[in-house]
């Protein structure tokens, strides 16, 4: 039913190979992606690297040129295979004139043991909304719905495209909780998302997309060793141009009193900043977030990408 | 094995969701004045007009000729604008996708819309008879009246087809605008509006080509105001084109 990996994981969907193209577009070159029980694995890359495509291979809405596509060991084309899974697509397109209640319970009825509405409703934060067309509710509030649709056939795969856009602070919260929740209960979650913050604060496992290909993949620390920077901030009289030719340095910028410094560690620099100016104030240190790691993975990647086609 | 293994799902349960499928379709539209209105109004306010009260002196013949030929007017447009605006929107708007991905089973969509328009066309019937019955004075035994509900609620389905194909291939903004284009001219050139015996006599020879000509000749013909065709050989012909479409618009979805 599930196919065992060789790190000894079980794959509740996965990727193998997998090749798309749309006329000349490659959407998707040789993707291989696997998502596990209990994980939650966010997917990131730029506009246009193949993140909807993936999840539409996964979901069944789209089939693949070459390569092997499986949800729960089967085709998911195959009805049997989705009923294991909940989905929160980008846009939903859901009529305005039903109401809540409608919905919720028509979704249900697709599931052979479904969660009660009164769980639905306490997960996703629907306290009196019920009874209200979805045409009538707010952005965040439509949204609350899909998150309620997406689980409330207590799926053991559950796909969220971009879920929390649109969202205040407060419901974004609310969100992340209930898919903790969810991936403590043994759920697996695949995550798309622009926020990185978002994949930083719920990831076990991040994989960056970048022109149909798998650039990195690892734990959120494992990505952002990728970068391998610190960025020193502080107030001093020193002059920039002399600090970027110390050893280790990449760069250093003055702004106004401030001056910036990105090196590859830390520690050394800020020993000799403080031995040269005794005066210096205001040090700051910064390791690379996961949006640096970001930036630098798919920027290698596509120069890549040209040299390769300047190559050919 | 492993289908069985997963798919759980007790039949009773699956046949919940095409109950509960078809209703939401069925309220979606009807709570959706810009469509609810024109089906449920449109053709029972012209039968009123021009077969009651504009009779122009040609009696309870013309109202029951009338009775038949707006009720196909009638069955028509929950077929054609129900299936084919409300399929080019979901498409358009992604809901079509949602509902491909959820493990909604294929077939329940597809027949919850049919229902949806089936219920329509039985509202419109119902309308139009009470009027004739009772403003327009005509008489028709319960046997007639039970014969022209079913051609009625059957007749909707190649206009569902028909509807549901112009869905599959034109926009959300595009499919109105097609489907009106098909479907007054339609209602004219079959002879739902007036006679074809009063229009030249070129309509009445192309008048077999449109699918509105052989539904109206079978309401017709319970009513004995048929031209006298084999209304075996007209039903052939809606089927015919229910399949057609049908099938043209399947490749589509399954394409997409």
């Amino acid at each position: 039913m599930t196919t065992q990996t060789p790190d000894g994981g079980i794959a509740l969907a996965s990727l193998r190979s997998v090749h798309k193209a749309y006329g000349k577009v490659q959407a998707l070159d040789g993707i291989d992606l696997e998502i596990h029980a209990g994980e939650l694995l966010a997917v990131l890359g730029p506009n246009g690297a193949g993140k909807t495509t993936a999840i539409g291979l996964l979901l069944g809405l789209v089939r693949a040129d070459d390569g092997e596509v499986r949800l729960f060991g089967q085709s998911p084309q195959q009805l049997a295979a989705r009923r294991g899974i909940g989905v929160m697509l980008q846009s939903a397109g859901i009529p305005d004139t039903l109401r809540v209640g409608e919905l919720l319970e028509l979704t249900r009825s697709y599931y052979a043991a479904p969660r009660s509405i009164a769980d639905c409703v306490a997960m996703a934060g629907l306290d009196g909304l019920l009874q209200r067309n979805y045409g009538k509710l707010s952005g965040g509030q439509q949204r609350r719905v899909q998150f309620a649709l997406a689980i409330c056939g207590r799926p053991r795969l559950l796909f969220l495209d971009e879920p929390t856009t649109g969202l205040d602070i407060e419901a974004r919260q609310t969100l992340w909780r209930a898919i903790r929740e969810l991936v403590a209960q043994g759920c697996g979650v695949l995550l798309t998302t622009h926020y990185l913050e978002e994949a930083e604060a719920l990831a076990d496992r991040v994989v960056v997309v970048n022109a149909g290909r798998v650039v990195a993949q690892g734990s959120v620390p494992a990505i952002r060793a990728h970068v391998a920077q610190r960025r020193i901030r502080c107030v001093t009289a020193l002059d920039a141009d002399a600090i970027a030719r110390w050893p280790r340095v990449r760069s250093a910028t003055r702004n106004d009193r401030r001056i910036e410094i990105v090196a590859e560690s830390a520690e050394a620099i800020v020993r000799r900043l403080l031995a040269e100016d005794p005066a210096l104030e205001e040090l700051e240190v910064e390791r690379a977030g996961l949006a640096d790691a970001f930036v630098a993975l798919t920027r290698t990647a596509n120069e890549d990408t040209a040299a390769h086609k300047e190559a050919a | 094995m492993n289908a069985i293994a997963i798919d759980t799902n007790p039949p009773r349960a699956s046949l919940r969701c095409y109950w509960l499928e078809a209703r939401c379709e069925f309220l979606r539209v009807l709570r959706a004045p810009s469509f609810a209105v024109p089906t449920l109004v449109f053709a029972p306010m012209f039968y009123l007009l021009f077969g009651v009260l504009l009779n122009g002196g040609h009696g309870s013949k013309a109202t029951s000729y009338l009775l038949a030929t707006y009720g196909v007017f009638g069955v028509m447009a929950p077929g054609l604008f129900g299936f084919g605006v409300a399929m080019a929107m979901d498409r358009e708007r992604g809901f079509l996708a949602l509902k491909r991905a959820m493990p909604t089973p294929p077939a329940a969509l597809l027949l919850a819309k049919m229902a949806m328009a089936m219920m329509f066309a039985a509202l419109v019937s119902i309308i139009l008879a009470s009027l004739a019955l009772t403003l327009g004075h005509v008489v028709l035994s319960p046997l007639q009246l039970l014969a022209l509900f079913a051609t009625n609620i059957l007749g909707v389905l190649p206009f569902c087809a028909i509807g549901l194909y112009i869905g599959t291939v034109f926009s959300a903004q595009a499919a109105p605008a097609v489907i009106n284009i098909l479907y007054l001219p339609m209602a004219f050139l079959a002879g739902l509006w007036m006679p074809l015996s009063m229009l030249p006599a070129l309509f009445a020879k192309l008048a077999p080509l449109w699918p509105a000509y052989h539904l109206a000749q079978i309401a017709l013909a319970v009513l004995g105001l048929d031209n006298g065709g084999s209304v075996a050989l007209h039903a052939l012909v809606l089927l015919a084109v229910s399949a057609v479409f049908f099938g043209l618009a399947r490749r589509r979805l399954a394409r997409a």
